[in-house]
């Protein structure tokens, strides 16, 4: 097992300028400033419409220090696929190529693209972030977005339906590594990613990034509001590896302790969950009391 | 080296000489042998290429783009609703402006569901800034793809090989299979100057205004407009590359001949028929049995349909008292798109024209109906004899009980 990183041992290098295009306190703009730290310089990323199209900037100025193929919605593994098959025909193997895609364009639209290149095992990281809804273009729900939630296109009853759960169908493709990660534990990420690079096949980590404006906090609690869905049991930190399941970081700790937080707090401090009745964040209560018994289970 | 084999095979046979790097597509009557063949050239280690068996056409030309973005000399096939669900890529690789060679075998397209041949699918894709040809045959569909790739490399802008769905996609013809060295000659491998490299990092197709803006230099970088003018003007300036490749490829292989438009007996015609792919070639025999009866006709096909060779469309019809345009597409609520493009020639270089041909739109084929050379003897002849075009569109083999 390789050593776990501290923020001294973090490298210095940084492959996103300061002063993009992110809103303040987006949550993605941690995960991609220590992601592409963990991918490293010899990087070529994959990128599909999302928030991320616009933190890189507008043409001909972009903010991102590694070379970046902007493609369609729905192609992003596709697109992985094709610069994979490129370097392989021109010999330049040893280069990473790793996809990094919103929610939306990971469960949603690009989940065709996806399923069809991890069933190939294409040799790429697939990274995405999970700001729960399509932030973008104005907050709309997406197949992520939690139970209840309002967004601009669920405005008055919230989501009627519950999370599309992306890592598990990604696992079930038999593919050598997922994980899961949180950019309020970017450390966590950083060797998540790491270790994906020395693994081959396709490789697949989900991101929760806090999104101030699309959740309705202030952007100072960013990562306060990470660590409450890691702490309340609700968003989970672990690895599967060749199959094999692992909580990781806050999450293993919290199997060991015990000392889970009520989930309310979590659900109270933002206004997408504000008209959620005490039913519904009782019945979330029993879920995650649900999943971590079957983490228990599957962990003894 | 002489063979005979099915369209689709030349098409192969044209992308192995071709030394594409990366071949992505799904399967899709009647394409499916053409990219049956590859997989099996590349498995067997006989053509050096990565083959990619994606999980949807819309993935086949997203795995092209990225690879040609790559450096790589890429490759895909497809038909119909399989070109149809691409659409967005399509666009989106001539407005990365990619040198991507595509066969398009063509076939109508659903619904309801058909699998036999028009030219709905293609016609339809021919505002997305891609460059299409047309052939006639075996031996123009294998040299077409092969000079597919040095044209869409010159100009960097992506070109379609269309042909007929099972008229000539699966039929056997005699073909002349090109020399590889000569091949390696008329087409050097393929260098671009910008591609996806960590040693030189740049965002590809990123966000781009309305407006132009400076870069961090202070020069100011095009904005979207003037991108899709460059493209424009680049697609307008590929007429003449063509002309040119034309030119090169004759003198290397002793074979070749107008890349704009193949005229048949039209040097002293009254009446000339115009048409796309394998009909062309059919409407020769119908010339011949109206040259018989003293009728002064000849044929017209069209190879390059966009950037649509108007002037040279103006030189060869000028002298025409009428001009028959058969073909097997629509414009819904309108007429057949190469028959207003033909007209749309016409009126453009009116000023130096005396008088201006009949023009005759006939529908025919859509979906596989059988064009029966009987039928198209007739209804050349007819409009030959017509006074003035009616300026209705012909059908030609309609069931007209069922309407």
């Amino acid at each position: 097992m390789q050593a776990k990183t501290s923020i001294l041992s973090l490298p210095e290098e940084e492959f996103i300028h300061p002063g993009n295009r992110a809103c303040s306190g987006c949550g993605l703009g941690i995960a991609y400033r220590i992601g592409l730290k963990a991918l490293g310089k010899d990087t070529i990323l994959v990128v599909p419409p999302s928030c991320l199209t616009v933190l890189q900037g507008l043409y001909p100025i972009a903010s991102t220090k590694l070379p970046c193929l902007n493609v369609t919605f729905a192609s992003t593994a596709a697109g992985a696929t094709g610069v994979l098959g490129a370097l392989k025909a021109l010999g330049r193997t040893k280069t990473t190529v790793a996809a990094w895609a919103g929610d939306g364009g990971t469960g949603d639209i690009g989940i065709q693209a996806l399923s069809g290149a991890s069933e190939r095992q294409e040799n790429f990281i697939y990274i995405c972030y999970d700001n729960e809804a399509y932030m973008n273009t104005g907050v709309q729900r997406s197949g992520t977005t939690p139970h209840g939630a309002l967004t601009s296109n669920t405005p008055l009853l919230g989501k009627l339906q519950q999370k599309k759960d992306v890592p598990s169908i990604m696992s079930a493709h038999g593919i050598p590594y997922v994980a899961s990660c949180s950019a309020a534990y970017p450390l966590d990420l950083y060797d998540k990613i790491r270790k994906a690079r020395t693994i081959t096949g396709t490789r697949y980590i989900h991101i929760h990034t806090p999104c101030p404006s699309g959740w309705g906090f202030d952007p100072k609690y960013t990562v306060k509001m990470g660590q409450m869905a890691v702490q309340s049991g609700l968003f989970d930190l672990y690895e599967i590896e060749n199959g094999q399941f692992r909580l990781t970081g806050p999450s293993a700790k919290l199997m060991t302790t015990g000392k889970m937080a009520d989930v309310e707090d979590y659900l109270k401090s933002q206004r997408r969950f504000r008209i959620l009745s005490a039913e519904q964040i009782s019945q979330l209560r029993q879920q995650i009391q649900t999943k971590w018994d079957g983490y228990r289970k599957a962990l003894s | 080296m002489h063979i005979i084999e099915s369209g689709n095979v030349a098409a192969a046979w044209g992308v192995k000489l071709s030394k594409a790097q990366v071949v992505a597509a799904y399967p899709i009557t009647p394409q499916t042998p053409l990219t049956e063949k590859l997989s099996e050239l590349i498995e067997s280690g006989e053509m050096k290429a990565q083959y990619i068996p994606v999980e949807s056409e819309h993935s086949a030309l997203a795995v092209c783009i990225a690879a040609s973005t790559t450096g790589a000399r890429a490759f895909t096939a497809t038909s119909a609703n399989g070109l149809l669900y691409m659409n967005e890529q399509i666009h989106w690789a001539a407005g990365a402006r990619l040198p991507l060679v595509m066969c398009v075998v063509n076939r109508g397209v659903g619904a309801p569901w058909t699998i036999w041949n028009d030219h709905q699918d293609s016609m339809s894709q021919r505002d997305t800034g891609w460059i299409q040809i047309y052939a006639c045959d075996h031996q123009q569909i294998i040299d077409t793809v092969i000079k597919a790739f040095r044209l869409a490399e010159t100009v960097s802008i992506p070109v379609m090989v269309c042909y007929d769905g099972y008229l000539l996609s699966h039929t056997y013809m005699p073909f002349d299979v090109p020399d590889e060295t000569q091949v390696d000659r008329f087409l050097p491998s393929y260098r671009p100057e910008r591609f996806l490299d960590p040693n030189m990092p740049a965002n590809f197709n990123t966000v781009t205004l309305p407006e132009s803006r400076p870069d961090l230099q202070g020069e100011p970088a095009p904005g979207y407009m003037e991108f899709r003018t460059l493209l424009h003007k680049d697609m307008r300036n590929a007429l003449n590359t063509a002309a040119d490749i034309e030119q090169a490829f004759s003198e290397a292989f002793g074979r070749g001949g107008d890349p704009f438009i193949e005229a048949w007996r039209c040097e002293d015609a009254d009446c000339i028929a115009v048409a796309l792919g394998s009909l062309a070639y059919q409407l020769r025999d119908v010339v011949d049995v109206l040259r018989e009866e003293g009728i002064r006709a000849g044929v017209a096909a069209i190879r390059i349909y966009r950037p649509f060779p108007d002037e040279a469309v103006f030189r060869l019809l000028a002298g025409a008292k009428k001009v028959i345009v058969f073909e097997k597409a629509l414009s819904y609520g309108y007429e057949g798109p190469l028959c207003a493009d033909i007209k749309s020639a016409l009126y453009a270089h009116l000023s130096s024209l005396p008088e201006r041909p009949d023009v005759q739109g006939v529908i025919l084929g859509l979906g596989g109906r059988e064009i029966k050379t009987d039928d198209l003897v007739d209804v050349f002849r007819q409009s030959c004899k017509d006074d003035r075009a009616s300026g209705k569109t012909k059908w030609l083999g309609l069931a007209q009980k069922q309407l």
